[in-house]
């Protein structure tokens, strides 16, 4: 599949995997419930303007108390919120972090590209820049493209530790459910997990700069045995030149030590 | 308007530099702040078109490249929030309408209101001046550090912008403490707080929210000035700072910044609906009280701006549990509204068409709040256009819906000439349809995941964004169409008694004269 926006299209992007499933169908419940009452306040005020205007009742009335409704009109909406709040507090919780990853990837945000960096695998890393307009081939989306794409496995849940190098950057993937800042000094946590094969755009969602509107983010949803064949090919490809890990990242153990404390 | 012409006692007529330049006058002052907003609106608005233009089609078309297109976005935002909404709800019809309401013959502080207008001016002056330096500050109106830091905002574009700010709220605090004074100490005998009218008790309870939350945005900005110029490090990791805490202290005063910026709009809203159904205003107390509930946990909530900032997630579900609880007292403004009108006598003048207008775009963007105060979806609706969908549903559509309620509810009694009422009423389906046009599209494209604060876009994003700069010109059309019914009205609209609306128009201000003496009051009306 391809997780991208579409034209003309009004509804969330369609679904790459387990936690977009969950917001998707979460968000099904709540916008129903959202329609509802916004219909049902202009069913009332369309009411109130037609039986009630001058012409058709000259006299008001000046009841301005109501002793029961005014205790349905704040008990209603409360039990509507419960209705929300135990599904909406079971998502977050979903969200949060993965219990057990199959591998971590490391993402810092540059003024304005992604580093991803796979500390599971040899500690490879690379960088991942925007294709400028006239790279981009047919077929292909603007503004969206990049020339190194993040491959992850299918059907894998993915550790995702966000960072950044200068300023605040956001790693946001509607299609896959997914948005973590990535902060200078802080490192962040938060999974993903691609249950279809495909390719899934996002771009950078935290201002940050001239280019902000030009950092897109590529992933691309293999099989295991595809996956482990571009590590293994990344590997030296990406093979490090030098030691210099941004000092903003976690270091490997710290991830390992942090991953294994939450256990 | 010359209140002396309509009025004889004892009026002296200070001369035009004392009068307006040295002004100590309520009315006067009020006057000059909604002529401030609206001058600031035609920049503000004139901003937000060429960002239209820019968004109409893909591609960077006007825009030279994205920190001009950011310098513009933040000035946007900012001018909008700090010199055209607060300025005309709270300087313009606070000024004009809480002494005379309460009974009071001015404000507490006729000097320090002086000084509250005038500070906004120069405060003005260096945001709009911001823009044609360097490259403009370029950060975001919510000027989040590392970015607002000088290696990254270079030059002097944003210590004037934080100037602007630190004026504006100077301004602003000051302003509070004289709402707080007058209403506290200088209410007509019999005026009781529980008799107080609803307006006052919005700008009331706006007051406090100034008090308390605009010294911690004055603290963190303050931070921000010292990280840039003076070597400091409150918010840079590499000398012991935190980002995420200059994040923290912005929205302990923004979120409660946006309930000053609609709460009177809420006051408004409550009188013209009140007025034009005939009725009194449905469960008064409960009205009050919801304003002060909306207060209160205005305060608690702050952090659901911050889901994607890596808070731990027992904190996430309190403030999306404490944030989900404001939909309460909302939704208890939104039925006593209908409650108001049901059973009443409605004659359908532009001021109500705006207040009916008001409270469906209002749930409008309140329903889409609640979706968003859902951390969950939030995850992939952060910072996208469904974010900026909803806060131009309640703020855009909301309080200025409020303040164009406002403006011709009052203009009568400001100016003491009536507006044209076909006119008005092409101005409002001129705005309702633009701004609907504008900014419904917006919802589609945040649920596709379109980002905010880009000047150019994946191609899929081309028709709603077409769509919604069509619905843009239609507004401004509408915004220029203003001006000519607010000439009209000057010009030509036909004198008004002192109640000019009838039997719905209860409060103090219809006792007086339109426009009133320069002197409100020759004596304290008593209030039974």
């Amino acid at each position: 599949m391809v997780g991208a926006p579409q034209p003309w299209a009004m509804g969330l992007q369609s679904s790459g995997g387990p936690i977009k499933d969950a917001i998707s169908s979460f968000n099904e419940l709540v916008f129903w419930l959202m329609a509802g009452i916004t219909v049902f306040v202009a069913a009332l005020l369309a009411w109130c303007m037609w039986r009630y205007s001058a012409a058709r009742n000259p006299v008001p009335s000046q009841n301005s108390h109501n002793t029961p409704l005014e205790i349905a009109w704040t008990v209603i909406p409360v039990l509507i919120l419960l209705v929300i709040a135990i599904p909406s507090f079971r998502l977050i919780y979903y969200q949060d972090r993965a219990r057990d990853a199959d591998l971590t990837i490391n993402v810092t945000g540059h003024q304005w590209y992604w580093n991803y960096r796979f500390p599971d695998h040899g500690n490879f890393a690379f960088d991942s820049r925007p294709l400028q307009d006239d790279e981009i081939r047919p077929g292909q989306f603007r503004n969206l493209e990049v020339d190194e794409p993040l491959l992850i496995p299918v059907g894998r849940t993915i550790r995702v530790m966000t960072g950044a190098a200068d300023v605040i950057h956001s790693f946001f993937m509607p299609s896959l459910g997914v948005q973590r800042y990535g902060i200078p000094g802080r490192t962040l946590e938060t999974w993903m997990r691609a249950d279809r094969v495909g390719t899934f755009y996002g771009q950078c969602n935290q201002i940050c700069g001239v280019n902000h509107w030009f950092m897109p983010i590529v992933i691309k949803a293999v099989p295991q045995a595809e996956f482990d064949a571009w590590v293994e090919s990344a590997r030296t490809r990406f093979a490090r030149v030098d030691d210099n890990t941004p000092a903003v990242a976690a270091s490997d153990n710290d991830t390992i030590h942090m991953a294994a404390t939450r256990q | 308007m010359a209140y002396a012409d309509a009025h004889g006692h004892d009026d002296h007529k200070p001369n035009f530099v004392n009068r307006w330049l040295f002004s100590t006058n309520h009315k006067d002052i009020g006057t000059l702040y909604i002529l401030f907003s609206l001058f600031a609106a035609i920049i503000g608005i004139g901003l937000s078109v060429l960002m239209r233009m820019e968004l109409q089609h893909p591609g960077l078309q006007i825009f030279a490249d994205g920190q001009m297109w950011n310098a513009y976005v933040s000035a946007h935002g900012l001018i909008m929030v700090f010199f055209v909404i607060m300025p005309a709800l709270i300087g313009g019809f606070g000024n004009w309408f809480v002494p005379i309401m309460i009974g009071a013959p001015d404000m507490a502080f006729p000097r320090l209101n002086n000084i509250s207008y005038w500070l906004l001016v120069p405060a003005f002056l260096l945001l709009g001046g911001s823009l044609f330096v360097g490259g403009g500050a370029g950060a975001g109106w919510t000027i989040y550090p590392p970015l607002s830091d000088d290696t990254y905002q270079t030059g002097p574009a944003m210590d004037m912008a934080l100037f602007a700010l630190h004026l504006a709220g100077a301004s602003s605090i000051l302003g509070a403490a004289n709402f707080i004074t007058t209403i506290f100490n200088m209410r007509a005998p019999g005026m009781t707080l529980h008799k107080m009218p609803l307006f006052v008790w919005s700008m009331l309870v706006t007051a406090f929210l100034l008090l308390l939350a605009v010294p911690v945005l004055g603290g963190a900005i303050t931070m921000l000035i010292t990280d840039r110029n003076f070597g400091t490090a409150f918010f840079d990791p590499a000398g012991g700072g935190d980002p995420v805490l200059f994040q923290h202290l912005f929205w302990f005063f923004g979120h409660p910044e946006v309930y000053i910026m609609i709460l009177p709009a809420f006051g408004i809203i409550s009188h013209v609906i009140s007025t034009f159904s005939k009725k009194p205003v449905f469960g008064y107390l409960g009205m009050a009280y919801a304003m002060v509930a909306i207060g209160v946990v205005g305060f608690v909530v702050w952090a659901h701006h911050m889901y994607t900032s890596g808070m731990d997630v027992d904190t996430r579900a309190y403030f999306m549990a404490a944030t989900m609880v404001i939909a309460v007292p909302t939704g208890v403004k939104i039925f006593s509204w209908i409650a108001t009108m049901w059973g009443g006598s409605i004659t359908m003048n532009t001021p109500m068409l705006f207040a009916i207008g008001f409270i469906f775009l209002f749930t409008l963007g309140g329903v889409t709040g609640v979706v968003l105060a859902n951390a969950g979806i939030t995850q992939i609706l952060h910072n996208t256009y469904y974010v900026v969908a909803h806060f131009h549903y309640v703020l855009s559509l909301g309080a200025v819906f409020g303040i164009y309620a406002g403006i011709y509810y009052w203009i009568g009694k400001m100016s003491g000439k009536q507006y044209p009422e076909r006119l008005g009423k092409i101005h409002f389906w001129l705005t309702f349809v633009g701004v609907n046009l504008t900014f419904f599209p917006m919802h589609f494209l945040g649920n596709q995941g379109m980002p905010r604060r880009y000047p150019d876009y994946p191609d899929a994003f081309w028709g709603w964004n077409f769509v919604a700069s069509m619905g843009a010109y239609i507004s401004v059309a509408g915004f220029i169409f203003f001006f000519y019914v607010m000439y009209v009205t000057l010009r030509r609209g036909a004198p008004v008694p002192a109640n000019y609306w009838g039997e719905g128009a209860t409060t103090l201000e219809w006792q007086i004269s339109s426009p009133p003496p320069f002197h409100s009051f020759d004596e304290l009306p008593r209030i039974r």
